[in-house]
């Protein structure tokens, strides 16, 4: 049954029925609804978790590790500047294989201080160690927790998730959304099952140093796990869809792109204006199709290679900038494609909420069928 | 003090730690106190490093570390999981002073504010040793550290030690605690009383550092002993924020602890510098009079 609620109220009403028994968050816009929602729940006991209301996100994500560890599934959400303050965390976290769940309700990085959404912050993640899906509605945000859990706590797996959804232009919008009930999530996803835990009846040392002679090792398990997550994701994303009729089996999902001679390639909200522009322009006759990247962490290089070789020109839509060095997507588009004959042109935009329109969508094609981009696009030159 | 089965120490022999090494003697009589039932969340420093070179391990007990500045918030995590789950094992964070007094206040200070029932025991050997003697908020005032060098123009570490203690009573914790490794048993019954009082509970033991404070590494009870016996380290506890039992000794001149450590040896060498020893027998006098523990002053009534 669909029901009209927030994107921020979606997410909660999913993590809910997910089970986290310790959920530890500290208050960010735009991320602020998710953690009071979950909180109201614990406070009227609909929900039977330990809630930590930590300092910093700092330490929200350090809770959340030891509450792993401890064998509790954990929740947290965050944004932006949190999320750069949970920096350290996130790598250890991955680095000691804790299946947490994060939400990140995406939005720019200071400075200048914007509260405004773009993807700068969990990219700027991307080599962390956790796996990174990105939503383009709510319906797909609440979906992709349940999956999330699933993928992380594989024991094929043990690494953490954020499942990223753009801040306000999602988390404050209101869409339907089909909720499935508790029964259907437990269902679907089974009780938390730790691998290893802190146990006094099984004494285990978490977290020991390691010298030249073991770290390599170490970080290859964790790229192997990452590895072995495209699969997982794929299996899970299928049984999703087998069971609640939405197949997320797909790290990357074409539109329109069969016959394109363009294809635009971007991640999260910007989708569906992008898919709106598409069907504009092929009412005009152009062959312009859309490429979107679901899982961008572990990435998703051959699929994105299969999914574009019919087309000519690629234009890819960058919702954050590796300064110096053009935008993260379309960098790694580029070495996906690398060697194909495509054209590959990377877009900056809508950087720090700068809204897109369709006529943008457009003209970045435009632009790329012209052989121009590399660029920032829409920059208000007369503010330079 | 929990019996240890079958002769075994539930801290192990043959770590990495340097001979002599005060904070490996703290972790041997903690895992005394608190027997099987407890899990420790560490800070990276010393401790961390000499007692668990993957894939080896000194810790009979479970035990993690995650970061520096984190065990507080790690612990606090554990703490809520474990009552979710209706375990009983002790939560025990440990860390040096270095990460306790400095890089771990923030983490620190919001466990301690929420209340988790955890115990944190601080190994405080005055300065970062795990990096090479630099100096942190528990270095004490004249000492020479590798970042506060005693030079021409410096008398080395500039500040006295922050009071952690008194900021941890600060927040409401029901026990706060001083012990040293000179006075085992002490120490022992410290942490159990910690691990036994519901809420955050706080003990900063003195841990003397042979390599980083510069004595034979024969010494390092003796050192640890003049501190208390100078006034310049007090054992005390605070139950409730009121300090009750601090230890009573006949005072020695600071002189006696001083001088046989290479971290003050330019209060001595090249020239005596009497008004730096004067300024440090004052925090030392300071030290008594807050916690009355001169056994003969309290004859001679002001």
């Amino acid at each position: 049954m669909l029901e009209f609620m927030e994107g921020s109220h979606a997410v909660a009403e999913i993590v809910k029925r997910c089970r986290p028994q310790v959920i530890a968050a500290y208050p960010i816009t735009p991320q602020t609804h998710i953690v009071e929602d979950l909180a109201q729940m614990v406070a009227n006991c609909e929900i039977d978790a330990e809630y930590i209301t930590v300092e910093s996100e700092f330490s929200a994500l350090s809770a959340c590790l030891g509450a792993s560890a401890a064998g509790s599934r954990v929740y947290s959400a965050t944004t932006s500047q949190g999320l750069a303050l949970m920096f350290e965390v996130c790598f250890n976290a991955a680095g000691m294989r804790q299946p947490i769940v994060m939400t990140i309700a995406n939005r720019s990085l200071g400075a200048p201080l914007s509260i405004w959404n773009d993807q700068q912050d969990s990219i700027s993640l991307r080599d962390s160690g956790w796996l990174q899906f990105y939503a383009e509605d709510n319906q797909e945000t609440a979906d992709l927790h349940m999956i999330a859990y699933k993928v992380c706590e594989d024991h094929d797996i043990l690494l953490p998730a954020f499942v990223c959804f753009d801040g306000f232009i999602l988390t404050h919008t209101f869409e339907p959304v089909a909720l499935p009930t508790q029964e259907e999530v437990d269902a679907y996803l089974p009780a938390f099952n730790p691998y290893q835990r802190l146990d006094a009846e099984n004494p285990l040392s978490f977290g020991m140093y390691a010298t030249p002679e073991y770290y390599m090792e170490f970080r290859y398990e964790v790229d192997q796990a990452m590895q072995r997550a495209k699969q997982a994701f794929v299996k899970a994303g299928r049984e999703f869809g087998e069971q609640f009729g939405r197949d997320y089996s797909a790290l990357v999902e074409g539109y329109r792109l069969e016959d394109a001679d363009t294809a635009l390639v971007a991640m999260g909200s910007i989708c569906g204006t992008v898919k709106d522009a598409i069907d504009e322009m092929r009412e005009n006759g152009r062959k312009v199709g859309l490429l979107k990247i679901r899982a961008y962490r572990p990435f998703p290089a051959r699929e994105i290679a299969d999914a574009l070789k019919g087309v000519s020109t690629v234009a890819v839509l960058d919702k954050n900038i590796s300064l110096g060095n053009g935008g993260a997507v379309g960098t790694e588009v580029k070495s996906a494609l690398y060697g194909s004959g495509i054209s590959v042109y990377d877009y900056i935009i809508a950087l720090g909420g700068r809204d897109v329109r369709k006529k943008d969508i457009a003209a970045v094609v435009d632009l790329a069928e012209k052989g121009k981009g590399d660029m920032f696009y829409g920059l208000r030159t007369e503010v330079l | 003090m929990a019996e240890v089965e079958g002769g075994c120490e539930l801290f192990s022999a043959g770590h990495r730690a340097c001979g002599g090494c005060g904070p490996a003697l703290a972790a041997r009589l903690l895992l005394k106190a608190t027997g099987k039932n407890v899990i420790i969340a560490a800070a990276t420093g010393c401790m961390e490093v000499f007692s668990t070179p993957y894939p080896e391990t000194a810790w009979g007990v479970p035990w993690i570390h995650s970061l520096f500045e984190n065990p507080a918030a790690v612990a606090s995590g554990i703490e809520a999981s474990l009552k979710r789950q209706g375990r009983t094992e002790k939560v025990v964070c440990i860390g040096g002073d270095g990460s306790t007094l400095d890089i771990g206040v923030l983490c620190i200070s919001g466990a301690f504010e929420r209340g988790h029932d955890i115990t944190y025991i601080c190994y405080d050997n005055e300065a970062y040793m795990n990096t090479g003697i630099q100096r942190s908020g528990a270095t004490p005032y004249g000492a020479s550290t590798t970042t506060s060098p005693a030079g021409s123009c410096s008398l080395g570490n500039p500040r006295p030690k922050k009071d952690m203690p008194a900021i941890l009573a600060a927040h409401g914790a029901p026990y706060v605690a001083t012990a040293s490794i000179a006075y085992p048993n002490d120490f022992v019954q410290k942490v159990e009383r910690a691990i036994n009082t519901p809420g955050p509970c706080y003990i900063q033991v003195h841990t003397p550092c042979c390599t980083g404070w510069g004595f034979e590494s024969g010494e390092t009870l003796n050192m640890a002993k003049l501190a208390i016996e100078t006034g310049l380290w007090v054992n005390y506890e605070m139950v409730d924020g009121r300090v009750e039992k601090a230890k009573k000794v006949s005072r020695k001149p600071v002189e006696e602890y001083l001088q046989k450590q290479k971290r003050f040896r330019h209060l001595f060498k090249p020239a005596r510098r009497d008004d730096v020893i004067a300024q440090i027998q004052g925090i030392a006098d300071a030290n008594a009079e807050r916690f009355g523990i001169d056994i003969k002053r309290k004859e001679s009534s002001e």
